[in-house]
């Protein structure tokens, strides 16, 4: 891999982002708790939680446009109070909000931008092409903002953040809004980017994307870090492999509850269904119909990110 | 400038592209780029500024050449006969037993309220654009640039538009034969810090807003307006009663009217007072400048 020509950039392995005791207040309200973690360079690393979580505001500490109130934060080396332009003309940023100019048209939304970087016309102008190809846009390049669908939308935002050739890429929520088609069209172009050694730090409150896109994640609640890990191993630590979803209507669901006792490893009653967690879902199903319970519907499937949140807050992702 | 390098480690194929890898790599380090952006930001907003404007472009030069053309005739001839021809001396009098035609002394004001207009306009509603309705200062803020570069890019495409729309208004004043002396070219940068002096404390003022429930709408009826009417425009400010006057010695665009006059037609007054008003101007749009920054900086974070 050729990195000559780079001599600011961080090689494989190390480490890009540093957090120690991060902390952000905003008057008397603490978004982010004294949260401590590492990302290393081609490292694809996810900040797990729901919304109000933190996350953003850490994405955005991260991102060198907010200050931190205490302490400390180190991206490629460099202190963001102080090396603001410097950082952030490492990164590629994809905000939430989708901040595309409306006034230019498609193709003139890379160029204007990747100026803001200092690069010449005669780098974008070609650049903006093959991102176009990259995003598949090229046949939008001269169309305007406006008509492109929200899927479209966010691709250009991402395309809009290769322009300076990044090699760390912050994402928040990346594919919130977006119908099922449109997210897997965008997680296919974000797995190419994380295959060709670009370091990618997102948030999301989607479970099966931080399952897919993610090496290694923090869950996030209230400003604080409750587990850290890869997917699997979230999963393995705070999880069984199997879970049982039973639904009985949502009358009965707590009182069946209590007469599910012994079965599975534990059980969580939530409004609209009963959990059951057991490496053995089909045995577990078997051991309620022995007992006599005859559920409305039953389903068996792996456990999620999802359960390992509920089990580590007692609430759910998506309130 | 440094030729452009394509990397050709090919090993992951090429379908659909891999940018990062195998893409076109930028001649720049990020370093390099951000030390290139502290020189040069400002310039890159102005080249944003103006790529935006081709899209409202012929809105600009129409206004630019309607202005003038609608003042001119209503005021400059339209009323301009009327007042002429009962003031008896010739116009209105400058003392000293001279006069000068009504159209002569009402073309410095005109030109410098149509810098005020424009800088009313480009400093309420773009700039609550920016932070809200179209967001577009939050693309910028993930770049190397800083919130400053952002405020002195704007400031720069203002003095474009401002030169613009001042130059042509002072062709239409030549066509009129209303600028008597050759002097009279200094109306432009006198109405052009008027237009900063008025614009940029209104830019401070909008970028501190969070929410537009019609302040610009009152700026434009309850400001904008009596500085039209009361600022020694149409009349002289000492046909005023003195107790209102004041409103006049506040104003800048009554002092950019002035200096325009001083220009203009060689309105006699002491060397003191024309340096006062400059002064004056530039203290007024030297202090929304340095709140516009802070304003910026403070809710960009960059």
């Amino acid at each position: 891999m050729s990195q000559a020509h780079r001599p600011d950039s961080a090689g494989r392995g190390d480490i890009v982002v540093s957090a120690r005791n991060l902390t952000k207040k905003f008057g008397d309200f603490t978004a982010v708790d004294a949260i401590s973690f590492q990302v290393r360079a081609g490292e694809s690393f996810g900040l797990l939680g729901p919304n109000g979580a933190g996350k953003s505001t850490t994405m955005r500490m991260i991102g060198g446009v907010s200050r931190r109130t205490s302490g400390e934060l180190a991206i490629m080396g460099l202190d963001p109070d102080r090396h603001g332009p410097e950082i952030r003309a490492h990164l590629g940023v994809v905000p939430q909000q989708d901040n595309l100019d409306q006034e230019l048209r498609v193709r003139d939304n890379l160029i204007v931008y990747g100026r803001y970087f200092g690069l010449p016309h005669s780098y974008l102008r070609p650049k903006a092409d093959e991102l176009l190809e990259f995003a598949q846009l090229a046949d939008k390049a001269r169309a305007k903002v406006d008509a492109l669908s929200g899927g479209m939308k966010r691709r250009l935002t991402i395309a809009r953040s290769l322009v300076n050739d990044p090699r760390m890429l912050l994402l928040d929520e990346p594919t919130t809004g977006l119908d099922p088609q449109a997210r897997h069209i965008l997680w296919d172009r974000l797995f190419r980017l994380k295959e060709s050694g670009v370091t990618l730090i997102l948030t999301t409150h989607y479970m099966d994307e931080a399952e897919q896109l993610c090496d290694r994640l923090i869950v996030v609640d209230k400003g604080r870090i409750m587990a850290e890990g890869s997917p699997a191993a979230l999963i393995r630590e705070h999880s069984t492999r199997e879970v049982l979803e039973l639904r009985f209507g949502s009358e009965r669901n707590a009182a069946v509850a209590a007469e599910l006792g012994g079965i599975g490893e534990r059980q969580e009653a939530l409004p609209d269904r009963v959990l059951i967690y057991a490496d053995d879902g089909e045995a577990a199903l078997e051991q309620v119909s022995g007992r006599g319970l005859r559920p409305l519907t039953s389903l068996v499937r792996r456990s999620s990110l999802e359960d390992v949140f509920l089990r580590l807050t007692g609430r759910s992702l998506i309130d | 400038m440094t030729e452009i390098r394509r990397t050709t480690n090919n090993a992951a194929g090429t379908a659909g592209g891999l940018p990062a890898r195998d893409g076109l790599r930028p001649p720049l380090s990020p370093l390099e780029s951000a030390a290139r952006v502290r020189r040069l930001g400002s310039l890159y907003v102005l080249e944003h500024w103006l790529r935006a404007m081709r899209g409202y472009g012929w809105t600009v030069l129409l206004t630019a050449v309607g202005t003038p053309l609608v003042y001119l005739f209503a005021m400059g001839v339209g009323l301009a006969a009327l007042v002429d021809a009962n003031t008896g001396a010739g116009g209105v009098p400058l003392g000293a037993g001279r006069a000068v035609p009504y159209l002569v002394f009402v073309a410095p004001a005109l030109l410098a309220t149509a810098a005020i207009m424009v800088a009313a306009e480009e400093n309420t509603y773009p700039v609550m654009s920016g932070f809200k309705w179209r967001r577009t200062y939050y693309g910028p803020q993930a770049t190397p640039l800083a919130s400053r570069q952002l405020v002195n890019g704007h400031c720069l495409g203002v003095l474009c538009r401002l030169l613009l729309t001042c130059g042509l208004y002072f062709l239409f004043l030549l066509l009129f034969g209303a600028v008597p002396e050759a002097s009279g070219w200094a109306m432009i940068p006198t109405a052009a810090l008027g237009g900063f002096a008025f614009g940029l404390p209104l830019m401070a003022y909008a970028s501190g807003i969070e929410d537009e429930k019609g302040q610009f709408a009152l700026v434009q009826r309850f400001v904008v307006m009596p500085l039209f009417l009361f600022s020694g425009t149409f009349f002289p400010l000492e046909a005023m009663p003195p107790a209102v006057r004041w409103f006049g010695w506040i104003s800048p665009l009554w002092h950019s009217t002035e200096l325009g006059r001083v220009a203009g037609y060689g309105q006699v007054e002491p060397a003191w007072l024309t340096v006062l008003r400059v002064c004056y101007l530039a203290l007024l749009a030297a202090a929304g400048w340095l709140l516009a920054r802070r304003v910026y900086a403070r809710r960009l974070g960059t």
